[in-house]
């Protein structure tokens, strides 16, 4: 089968609080083995970060999310580093991603309001000299997180004893 | 009651045993809050992009019968798809698709059979081959398998076992409920001593998928054995459809056209939507059924190493999704094991002796469960095992 680190990244990324114990357990190896490979993957920050998926709406805090398109003018010997690296340091920015197609950066954004995100693309982003263009898409409804649907799925029951 | 019935029933119906699954499903079912590891079927849905197809399908009204022998676009499918283990037949005729390797099963004994004829079938084994012979008119002869041997099925068992009545030889590894399977030099052995006495081989290769540390191979595919082998497979397991009820059977055209000409009497054919999902699952389902065998790989080793730590002794099973732990150390039957568990801790777990004498001393888990269930149902089982010792202890200081 897979190899011992793929193996245990992809138990990580099922569940990141899984115990080292039981998941020795799982892929039939040592604790310390294990312990060891997941001190390399933190250390080479394989691993960022252990983070958690979570439905805000079920809870009293306020989130607005927006996706915001950018095209940017690319700076010589930098490409888009430089102005992705200027971009990506503001707390409201998710995510941020060099696309292909029509425009250069996805921006994903999160603030407590539709106002705080209007403010943040007209004070913050729109302003930078490399930033040619922007185009604001308020993310409306979440369907599906990480692979993780919000809905949780109607689960079939099987038979209890079957052949 | 209707006594007009009784005296209108045939012997060989009568003669049937139930199955004993069926009495411990009747128990479990009246008992609330059980962990169940009696189950034999995956514990994923169907994955999505099969049951998408299906919905397409339906859309564009596919809702009618198809040809006997099944769409030939799948039987197509099916023969490509089974060269992955040598294996050659043509899908016109030497393919049939049919409701699950239970109907393969059934078509393959009754055409086959004549009164009289002694069957071998592997002890443990699934629990629908002996009936079915029954009913066909022949005898079920247990072919013994042991712990000892992890359950494998020996030359030595099987030249003893064979009379001049025998016709054919059930095999059926990965087996269900030991998890043991032959390897390729196994099967050799295997197939020489078949040839020597010109047996018939009907191997239901159900769980060929779901193998963790070997591949699969077919004892069809082994020299002078394709023309005497019906080889069973479905979509059931591998795929997580045991409710599509979709398998095939595969032979040379001389036998796959008699057992299709009792299949175009009493079934017609499969039905349509489940075999456009099987079509989608065999041409594009590889990559999510791997998963699946993954996670069961996971779920074993948790599983097997939790019930050696209890005190159940138990090997690593090399196939299906069933452990299959020996219980001979609390000194209980396989079927009070059962049913004192159930009622102690609640937890559902399938006598061995369901599965055949040899099942004697063991007990089916299955390990395609929440891992949380797995877990969670080894505590209470340690918790019971701890309970029967003091139990012992008591008796034996009166
Ligand atoms: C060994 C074996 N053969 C056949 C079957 C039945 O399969 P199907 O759903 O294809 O009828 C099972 C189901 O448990 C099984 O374990």
């Amino acid at each position: 089968m897979k190899d011992l680190k793929s193996c245990v990244l992809e138990l990580l990324e099922q569940n990141s609080r899984l115990p080292i114990e039981e998941m020795a357990c799982l892929l039939n190896a040592s604790m310390e083995d294990v312990a060891a490979i997941i001190d390399e993957l933190e250390n080479s920050r394989t691993i960022l970060k252990y983070a958690t998926i979570i439905d805000w709406e079920k809870t009293a805090t306020e989130k607005t999310n927006a996706l915001i398109e950018l095209t940017v003018a690319p700076e010589r010997e930098f490409g888009f580093d430089k102005i992705a690296e200027r971009i990506y340091g503001f707390s409201e920015v998710k995510s941020l991603y060099l696309m292909s197609g029509s425009y250069d950066l996805a921006v994903f954004v999160e603030a407590e309001n539709f106002k705080d995100i209007s403010l943040f693309v007209a004070e913050k982003l729109a302003p930078l000299n490399a930033v040619k263009g922007t185009k604001t898409h308020f993310i409306m409804r979440k369907y599906k997180e990480q692979g993780v649907p919000y809905k949780s799925e109607d689960t079939v029951k099987r038979l209890v004893v079957t052949p | 009651m209707s006594t007009v019935f009784e005296k209108a029933l045939c012997k060989r119906i009568k003669e049937t045993p139930p199955s004993k699954i069926r009495k411990f499903f009747d128990l479990v079912v009246s008992t609330p809050g059980v962990i169940s590891l009696g189950v034999g079927e995956p514990d994923f849905t169907t994955p999505w992009h099969i049951r998408e197809a299906s919905f397409y399908s339906l859309e564009k009204g596919y809702t009618t019968y198809t040809s006997n022998k099944g769409l030939i676009e799948l039987r197509r499918a099916i023969s490509k798809y089974l060269t992955k283990f040598d294996l050659e037949y043509n899908p016109e005729d030497e393919v049939l698709v049919t409701i699950g390797v239970s109907e393969g099963v059934d078509l393959a004994m009754r055409a086959l059979v004549e009164e009289g004829d002694e069957i071998l079938v592997p002890d443990p084994s699934y629990v629908s081959y002996s009936p079915l012979i029954g009913l066909a008119g022949g005898k079920a002869v247990p072919l013994k398998t042991s712990g000892k041997d992890n359950f494998k099925l020996t030359p030595e068992n099987l030249e003893a076992a064979i009379t001049p009545k025998t016709k054919a030889l059930i095999l059926t590894f990965p087996n269900n409920p030991t998890g043991a399977i032959l390897t390729k030099p196994e099967l050799e052995k295997i197939a020489e001593i078949v040839i020597r006495h010109d047996l018939i081989v009907i191997s239901d290769e159900i769980y060929a998928e779901l193998t963790y540390d070997d591949v699969h191979t077919s004892i069809a595919s082994l020299p002078g054995m394709w023309e005497r082998t019906i080889l069973l497979n479905g979509f059931s397991k591998a795929y997580a459809m045991t409710g599509w009820r979709i398998g095939y059977a595969c032979g040379p055209e001389t036998i796959i056209s008699m057992m299709n000409r009792i299949h175009q009497y009493s079934i017609l054919c499969a039905p349509v939507t489940g075999q456009l999902a099987a079509i989608e699952a065999i041409e594009n389902g590889y990559k999510e059924m791997r998963e699946m065998v993954i996670s069961y790989n996971y779920r074993r080793n948790s599983m097997v190493s939790g019930f050696n730590r209890i005190g159940l002794d138990c090997g690593l099973p090399q196939g299906a999704f069933y452990a299959f732990p020996s219980i001979k150390s609390t000194g209980l039957s396989s079927d009070e094991f059962a049913e004192k568990l159930l009622v102690a801790e609640k937890v559902a777990v399938v006598p061995g002796t369901a599965f055949g004498e040899m099942g004697e001393g063991y007990i089916r888990c299955c390990y395609a469960s929440a891992l949380s269930d797995i877990n969670e149902s080894i505590k209470r089982m340690e918790r019971f095992m701890q309970n029967l010792d003091k139990d012992t202890q008591k008796v034996s200081n009166q």
